[in-house]
């Protein structure tokens, strides 16, 4: 099963972590992404660049609205995500607990959807059921 | 904000909580902690059975405790306390016993973060372990199961589950394992450049009866055991990572990736297998067929050649990139197969070249190609043989002989579910 360890931090937290120097953060990464890089579990992670370089799309009315960032009332930015394949919910949460991580950041575990969450519906039924019938014909005549 | 990891930390009154994150972290960690016993105390069966005990002190303590912040820390220290007690018992004041002494006092004194072993070290540390359990002197079963017990992290439990043994063989071909290694002198190191290639070979094959053993269940109800195949491919992953410049550990995970992508399309709703004509494409684990592709684009990158594992990944990859059974290239299979074919003569690999020839030049072509194995006396308990010809024979439109041959099949299978697809086809 995929995990997906979504990274949300604080604005405090944020100005915290650039007092830290650049190059701890970024060793602490470097070995934390290697750990599950070795122990053959990570399957993708991205770091987001700063919010103001983003913006918003909103559906809340017709039309949907695009305006700029940061995301005006969110008390949490999304920073960044690992996505990691392992053999239960426990061990996302171990790996999860690792994460080199300061005081006010949060990881949001998710697992991540896979084709067995979506059993073949009857139309994806008869649609087999079509084709089996199709070759069937086919390697006969 | 709400905790996810709520449930993992530990909390005393829920004992089930805290066994699975002992079994979680065992998962994680187990196979650095035997490498690093196994290390400062020269001696793998010991360093087994001391992280055993370890991992028994933590399903006691952790549930008053909690889950230590360094769950890993704090395994290696009570399992080298341990293994000063046996000394101290066996009134062996050696140097090894002193080191060890030294070591946990450092260990008690540096950051609580800090990993319990020589970061220098433990990458092949683990690759010694690796080499240790697929040694061989061992027997195929001894492999199987020391290798997914010491390196995968799993229980005896849930070896035996997986291949549906008593729990006490699987504890049983440990401990003979142990024996024998001990027995044979067997070192913790990575083999010398002259004979990695075929302790490699070892290694690889040993990953890819478990991933098989996932993929196509040789006994039981169960068509497919899919978390046995992933955990092959994550052991395949962390060789891979740990020897990037051998080909086919990039090849064989590339293989394992192509193939496993298939899985979601492999079982229909009522559980009974879709063979690869049947298969709804759409369902294919498309993020598995891109990290089949950057292997076997990592093996290739290696300047070294493809290897059995490489080229079988190339016929796999074939289909994975293919829309449809008839848009599929299968005149650069037939050819894959015949490289193949040089590589490890077998068989098997020609009746799966007949397959192709089928595909790619039709059923009368194939069928001769398959007489020819017939005849010559191999495979004759292979159900894949006559079920491969009574298809070819379908085609054909010689109904009779197709339907002797799908019987003769349905009676050499072991697999239930295949012996009842197998059964279905030849009354019909």
């Amino acid at each position: 099963m995929k995990y997906m360890l979504i990274m949300r931090v604080t604005d405090e937290a944020l100005a915290a972590s650039q007092e830290i120097p650049f190059e701890q953060v970024i060793e602490a990464m470097g070995q934390y992404n290697e750990s599950m890089m070795k122990a053959g579990v990570l399957l993708a992670g991205e770091g987001l660049a700063d919010a103001s370089e983003g913006f918003v799309v909103d559906f809340s009315s017709e039309e949907a609205l695009v305006t700029d960032g940061p995301y005006g009332e969110t008390k949490e930015l999304f920073n960044g995500f690992w996505i990691i394949e392992v053999s239960s919910r426990e061990e996302a949460a171990q790996w999860a607990r690792r994460a080199p991580l300061g005081t006010g950041s949060f990881l949001e575990v998710r697992r991540v959807t896979e084709a067995e969450d979506f059993p073949a519906d009857n139309e994806w039924i008869e649609k087999e059921a079509g084709w089996r019938e199709e070759l069937a014909q086919r390697s006969q005549g | 904000m709400h905790d996810p990891s709520e449930s993992a930390t530990a909390r005393p009154d829920d004992p089930t909580a805290v066994e699975r994150a002992v079994a979680a972290v065992w998962r994680i960690d187990s196979a650095r902690i035997i490498a690093t016993l196994t290390r400062v105390t020269g001696d793998f069966s010991l360093a087994e059975d001391l992280a055993q005990d370890a991992l028994l002190e933590a399903l006691r303590q952790w549930p008053e405790t909690g889950v230590p912040r360094s769950p890993a820390a704090w395994l290696t220290t009570v399992a080298k306390r341990r293994a000063i007690d046996a000394w101290r018992h066996r009134e062996r004041h050696d140097d090894r016993l002193a080191q060890l002494a030294l070591e946990i006092e450092r260990s008690s004194d540096a950051a609580a973060d800090a990993p319990p072993w020589d970061p220098d070290e433990i990458d092949d540390d683990v690759l010694r372990l690796m080499f240790i359990a697929c040694h061989p002197v061992l027997s195929r079963e001894a492999r199987i199961s020391l290798t997914l017990r010491v390196v995968g992290g799993l229980s005896s439990e849930e070896i035996g589950r997986a291949f549906l043994v008593p729990t006490a063989t699987v504890q049983q071909r440990i401990v003979r394992a142990k024996k024998t290694l001990a027995g044979a002198g067997v070192r913790f190191e990575v083999p010398p450049r002259e004979e990695l290639t075929g302790r490699l070979g070892s290694v690889l094959g040993v990953l890819y009866l478990i991933f098989n053993e996932g993929h196509t269940a040789s006994g039981g109800e169960r068509w497919m055991r899919p978390e046995l195949a992933v955990e092959a491919i994550r052991l395949a992953r962390v060789l891979s990572a740990l020897l990037p410049r051998e080909p086919e550990t990039h090849g064989l995970l590339a293989l394992m990736e192509f193939t496993a992508a298939r899985f979601p399309a492999r079982v229909d709703a009522q559980g009974e297998p879709v063979l690869l004509a049947d298969q709804d494409r759409r369902r294919w684990d498309h993020g598995r067929i891109r990290r089949g592709h950057e292997a076997l684009t990592r093996a290739d990158s290696t300047g070294r050649g493809r290897g059995v594992y490489g080229v079988q990944a190339a016929i796999a990859q074939c289909h994975a990139v293919a829309e449809s059974l008839e848009t599929t290239d299968w005149g650069r299979i037939v050819e894959l197969y015949e490289a193949l074919s040089g590589l490890a003569p077998s068989p098997v690999v020609e009746l799966n070249r007949a397959a192709a020839v089928a595909m790619a030049s039709g059923p009368a072509a194939a069928l001769e190609l398959l007489d020819e194995i017939a005849a010559s006396g191999r495979l004759r308990r292979y159900h894949l043989l006559p079920a491969t010809r009574g298809e070819l024979l379908r085609q054909l439109g010689r109904e009779a002989e197709a339907r002797e041959e799908f019987t003769a099949a349905a009676a050499l299978a072991t697999n239930d579910r295949e012996r009842e697809r197998l059964e279905e086809k030849a009354s019909g």
